[in-house]
């Protein structure tokens, strides 16, 4: 689903790369913690699998497409094939919760149809029926990250990309996200989740994948935080 | 889906930046008046040409009995002269050129001139002291040059005088009326495609996250972009209609209400001649919007 050649992407000319030769493959159905402390390269890996960046050497191959060949027009049929999920949600602050998960749909230019008849599955999905009608404001941090997971979710991507979810909520709504997450992954979707979060990673036991210094030192199935914690 | 999608991020980005929106309308509204103005001046110079150059000849002076001016040395102009220079007019290279041909003889001239001098100061004059001429009709009044260069050193030929020289003073102060007119077009066009250039980027500023969330699920370049170039496309539209309105109302009470009543030997444009200029001044707003626009977003909802 996700696979890095020797991926390489040094930002300025001669600085040290970000990410330095890395390879990996994630499979159709895999859930991936990327950890590693901060400057590690876990937001240039989310980017290059975005193609907000594109690597300076290597291969990255996303969703049976080679990015390094994909054209700029091509970009937001690939952005529809990943969903992603932010540390601050991302909300549209003067729509509503049924707004901000349908504005996703509106603007691949899915029916008014498709949208009335998916936006409540998604929002049942996430534990949010009857709060429609609610402004993010109104709603609690791990509330609002239900949102923009079904905002995320609602074209049912075959890849979910979360960059610290749960960065900004306590640990026990954190759970809740988490076992959001898991369920997700149980319909096939493939999750990438980068975090700092050590209980999550201990608690869940999935695959770990750690970058230190832009270079991979660690791909475990099953895996810890790190020994070495911060 | 999408068109309401559009429309309705349209309105609200106009809505939301009403201010600048409108600065965008009356900026261009200014300048397009000036490209109008400009044009119908232009239309109203080629106008006068079509209508006096046809009335206009070219006088041919044949030697009277004394003249100063060398060519005239031998005394007055000769039949055999003036025969020759009409072959010349009527059957050489000419020919082509020439429309027609008429004789003022000094008896004529002296007719006419004393029916001008109406106050009788020239009357001690004599049709003996008056010039025959030739006065010269041209198929293309424009090709004055050829005639008067092929006629002028003729035996018993005065003087070539072109008519059109009355009228090339007026000419003049339209044609610098109408680069005044372009030039502070394009002063204010320029500003008018600045304006639209920040209007676009505040609206685009203002509405990052939607953008940004907009290529996060991956809706197309063209989507994200397409209502802020309708922004700036409309407004400019908006600008472009009044000044159309403008220089309507302006032909109607300037010339039409106005001038067509006071001075009336003068061919006027009309108001019909502002539609012809309007869809170009629509073009220029829009395509002031499009350049713009390319300009901006490259930079402010990248891909």
């Amino acid at each position: 689903m996700i696979r890095l050649d020797n991926a390489t992407k040094v930002y300025k000319r001669g600085a040290r790369p970000a990410l330095d030769s890395v390879s990996v493959e994630i499979e159709r159905g895999d859930f991936v913690f990327l950890v590693g402390s901060s400057g590690s390269g876990k937001s240039t890996f989310l980017k290059l699998i975005l193609r907000e960046e594109r690597p300076t050497g290597g291969d990255v191959y996303v969703a049976g497409r080679h990015l390094n060949k994909l054209s700029a027009w091509r970009v937001p049929h690939l952005r529809r094939e990943i969903g992603a999920v932010f540390q601050d949600f991302r909300l549209l602050p003067n729509k509503t919760v049924y707004q901000n998960v349908a504005f996703a749909l509106q603007v691949i230019g899915k029916s008014r149809h498709h949208i009335q008849s998916t936006v409540p599955e998604m929002l049942e999905l996430v534990g949010l029926s009857g709060k429609e009608k609610r402004f993010p404001h109104e709603l609690s941090g791990g509330e609002q990250q239900r949102v923009a997971i079904a905002r995320a979710f609602v074209n049912h991507p075959p890849i979910l990309l979360c960059d610290e979810p749960t960065g900004n909520l306590d640990p026990g709504t954190s759970v809740g996200i988490m076992r959001l997450l898991d369920r997700i992954n149980r319909t096939g979707t493939t999750v990438l989740m980068a975090t700092h979060d050590d209980e999550i990673v201990d608690q869940m036991r999935k695959r770990v994948i750690e970058l230190r210094g832009g270079q991979l030192v660690r791909d475990q199935d099953r895996g810890v935080y790190g020994l070495e914690r911060v | 889906m999408r068109l309401r999608f559009i429309l309705g991020e349209v309105v609200n980005g106009l809505r939301r930046n009403s201010t600048m929106a409108l600065s965008v309308v009356l900026v261009t509204f200014v300048s397009l008046m000036f490209v109008g103005a400009a044009a119908l001046t232009q239309m109203q110079i080629d106008q006068l040409k079509d209508d006096w150059y046809g009335k206009v000849e070219i006088s041919i002076f044949l030697c009277p009995e004394s003249s100063r001016n060398e060519q005239c040395a031998e005394g007055a102009v000769t039949v055999a002269q003036e025969d020759a220079i009409r072959a010349v007019l009527e059957d050489g290279a000419l020919k082509d050129l020439v429309q027609e041909v008429y004789y003022e003889s000094r008896e004529q001239a002296y007719d006419k001139f004393v029916a001008n001098d109406e106050d009788g100061i020239w009357s001690s004059l004599t049709a003996d002291q008056m010039q025959p001429s030739f006065r010269v009709k041209l198929a293309d009044p424009e090709q004055y040059q050829v005639v008067a260069d092929a006629t002028e050193g003729l035996p018993g030929v005065d003087v070539v005088r072109d008519q059109r020289e009355i009228f090339s003073e007026l000419f003049r102060f339209l044609n610098a009326a109408t680069v005044v007119a372009a030039a502070l077009a394009a002063v204010m066009l320029l500003a008018a495609m600045l304006l639209i250039t920040t209007t676009i980027r505040l609206s685009a500023l203002s509405r990052r996250r939607e953008t940004q969330i907009m290529r996060m699920v991956g809706s197309s370049r063209s989507l994200i972009q397409m209502p802020f170039m309708l922004e700036g496309a409309v407004a400019a539209t908006g600008g472009a209609l009044l000044a159309v309105a403008g220089l309507f109302f302006g032909v109607r009470y300037m010339i039409d209400d106005w001038l067509r009543s006071s001075v009336t030997w003068v061919q006027y444009i009309g108001t019909q001649d502002v539609w012809s200029v309007a869809p170009w001044l629509l073009v220029i707003a829009v395509g002031l919007a499009a350049i713009a626009s390319v300009v901006t977003l490259g930079r402010y909802t990248r891909a």
